[in-house]
């Protein structure tokens, strides 16, 4: 039972990989689910038995990419360093990910920021994104406690780290920056932390 | 009051430095308990009943062995220096070292007992009888036990509820065994925390929060700094006067059965660093409470939106 499930877990998997690269080469509109499984080799029917339509999918993969900031998000906290170089540290990471993964991020400012109907139900809010919101809560109020990062709101701070990072990718994709993003990372994180901190 | 009542187990309930608080609690117990601690229990001594016998006789009588003592009821923190406590012109310090062999229990009655409480921040001698706040050792040391083999009973608040202190002794009495927590609490009441049987606990779950005191509607953690979910107390499950708790009525729990309850400044916030509370509810990991509350915060309970009074 359980070998079952983790195989379904890694089809699964596989499926997320193949659709993104789909849905950054045509849009996510214009790709159907018969796309999506000609591309995986599978059958259309098959396909039904890991999603059961192209909605579901969309939300899996928020979740999914969450999950995998939230998880990177998470080794940063627990590091026994500065909270200034974890921001650094974050910083990097982020833009090493979109990287690497350009789709996860193209993904997210082109999918799922600009097609809020289809996450109308079971993504409410922060449902799908909740790892990342969660590990960047627990990221902040760490900093806040050790009396680094001034005390305010979650939601300013939150958007003073997340603002930058979704600009910086989104420039990128616009190939409007003149040197590589990661070349950019110091001074970003930089700008965060000088943002954040305390006095 | 009688004197001596024969067969039945003896009572003297002694002060140390307090406000009354636990005594004034003390008698406010039901009719039906008083009336089962009366047939079951003789008071010896208790500072402010009215007593056919001086305290000065009832200690001489003890002392003399004429008198057995099986409960010795302590309220109010205690030094451990000589001639710094005084309780009907004796001093403290020799009054229990006189007494902590001879009786079967000791309970020590509220915070001040127990941890030392408020007046052990002024003063580095004073403690409680067997903790100093979190600290084991307290006046009696940390390996002390009475003749029963019980260490001091702790029956922790300020003040303690007078079920609390009546059914304990009662049990003793009655020959039933007890378990204590970490504390040395009768775990039958401080198993359960303040928000056990809150009837705010719905809006707890929704995180719907009350912005003010003494209304109907809203959970009073996050905004007005309820201890409830962190306090080890029964005070949602056995009522004030049978009738009520803090957090029924609108006021949040301030976490007084806790060693730390004068330890902390702000008792109406939850500290928060950015937003997110600093201690979370006992039993959840801070990740997993953010996670939850996360979803729920995202839903909305319509129910709990509205004035009580408006709801179908
Ligand atoms: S008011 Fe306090 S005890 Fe009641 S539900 Fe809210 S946190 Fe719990
Ligand atoms: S509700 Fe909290 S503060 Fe009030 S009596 Fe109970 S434990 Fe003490």
């Amino acid at each position: 039972m359980l070998i079952r499930k983790r195989l379904k877990e890694k089809k699964k998997e596989e499926i997320v990989n193949v659709a993104l690269k789909l849905f950054a080469e045509k849009g996510f509109y214009n790709t159907t689910i018969p796309d999506i499984a000609e591309a995986l080799g599978m059958s259309v029917g098959n396909f039904y038995n890991y999603f059961e339509s192209k909605e579901e999918l969309a939300k899996y993969i928020m979740q999914y990419s969450s999950n995998i900031l939230g998880e990177e998000i998470r080794k940063i906290s627990e590091m026994d360093i500065s909270t200034r170089e974890k921001i650094l540290l974050l910083v990097r990471r982020f833009i090493e990910i979109a990287e690497e993964k350009p789709e996860l991020i193209d993904y997210f400012l082109r999918v799922f920021l600009s097609n809020r109907e289809v996450f109308k139900e079971g993504c409410e809010g922060f449902l799908c994104v909740s790892s990342v919101v969660t590990e960047l809560m627990l990221f902040l109020e760490e900093g806040a406690k050790k009396g680094d990062l001034r005390q305010q709101d979650f939601f300013p701070a939150f958007v003073t780290v997340m603002g930058p990072l979704g600009g910086i990718v989104f420039l990128k994709g616009e190939n409007v920056l003149p040197k590589r993003p990661i070349e950019y990372a110091e001074d970003i994180g930089e700008n965060i932390w000088r943002a954040l901190k305390k006095d | 009051m009688e004197s001596i009542k024969k067969g039945l187990k003896n009572l003297v309930w002694i002060q140390g430095l307090t406000c009354n608080g636990n005594s004034h609690s003390f008698l406010s117990i039901n009719d039906t308990l008083l009336d089962t601690f009366l047939s079951n229990i003789n008071i010896l001594y208790h500072p402010i009943l009215t007593s056919e016998i001086e305290f000065k006789d009832v200690y001489k009588r003890i002392l003399s062995g004429k008198e057995s003592l099986n409960f010795l009821v302590v309220e109010g923190a205690v030094s451990n220096k000589k001639n710094e406590v005084f309780f009907q012109g004796f001093d403290v310090f020799e009054i229990l070292n006189n007494l902590k062999d001879k009786s079967d229990y000791i309970l020590a009655v509220g915070n001040c007992a127990c941890y030392g409480n408020f007046p052990a921040l002024y003063n580095e001698n004073v403690n409680g009888l067997q903790y100093r706040f979190k600290d084991k050792g307290g006046f009696l040391g940390e390996s002390f036990k009475t003749k029963s083999g019980y260490q001091i009973i702790n029956i922790t608040g300020c003040p303690a509820h007078p079920e609390w202190i009546v059914r304990t002794i009662l049990s003793l009495d009655f020959g039933y065994d007890i378990n204590l927590d970490n504390f040395n609490r009768p775990k039958d009441f401080y198993m359960y925390l303040a928000h056990d049987g809150c009837i705010r606990n719905e809006y707890f779950e929704w995180k719907v929060e009350a912005h003010e005191f003494g209304t109907k509607e809203g959970c009073l953690f996050y905004e007005l700094g309820c201890r409830g979910p962190l306090t080890h107390s029964p005070c949602n499950k056995i009522l004030w006067n049978e009738k009520s708790s803090k957090t029924r009525s609108g006021m949040p729990c301030i976490g007084c059965t806790e060693f730390d309850f004068p330890l902390r400044s702000k008792y109406f916030e939850t500290k928060t660093n950015i937003g997110i509370p600093e201690e979370v509810p006992l039993g959840v990991t801070k990740r997993a409470y953010i996670m939850l509350t996360g979803v729920a915060k995202t839903f909305t309970n319509q129910r709990l939106n509205k004035k009580l009074e408006d709801t179908d």
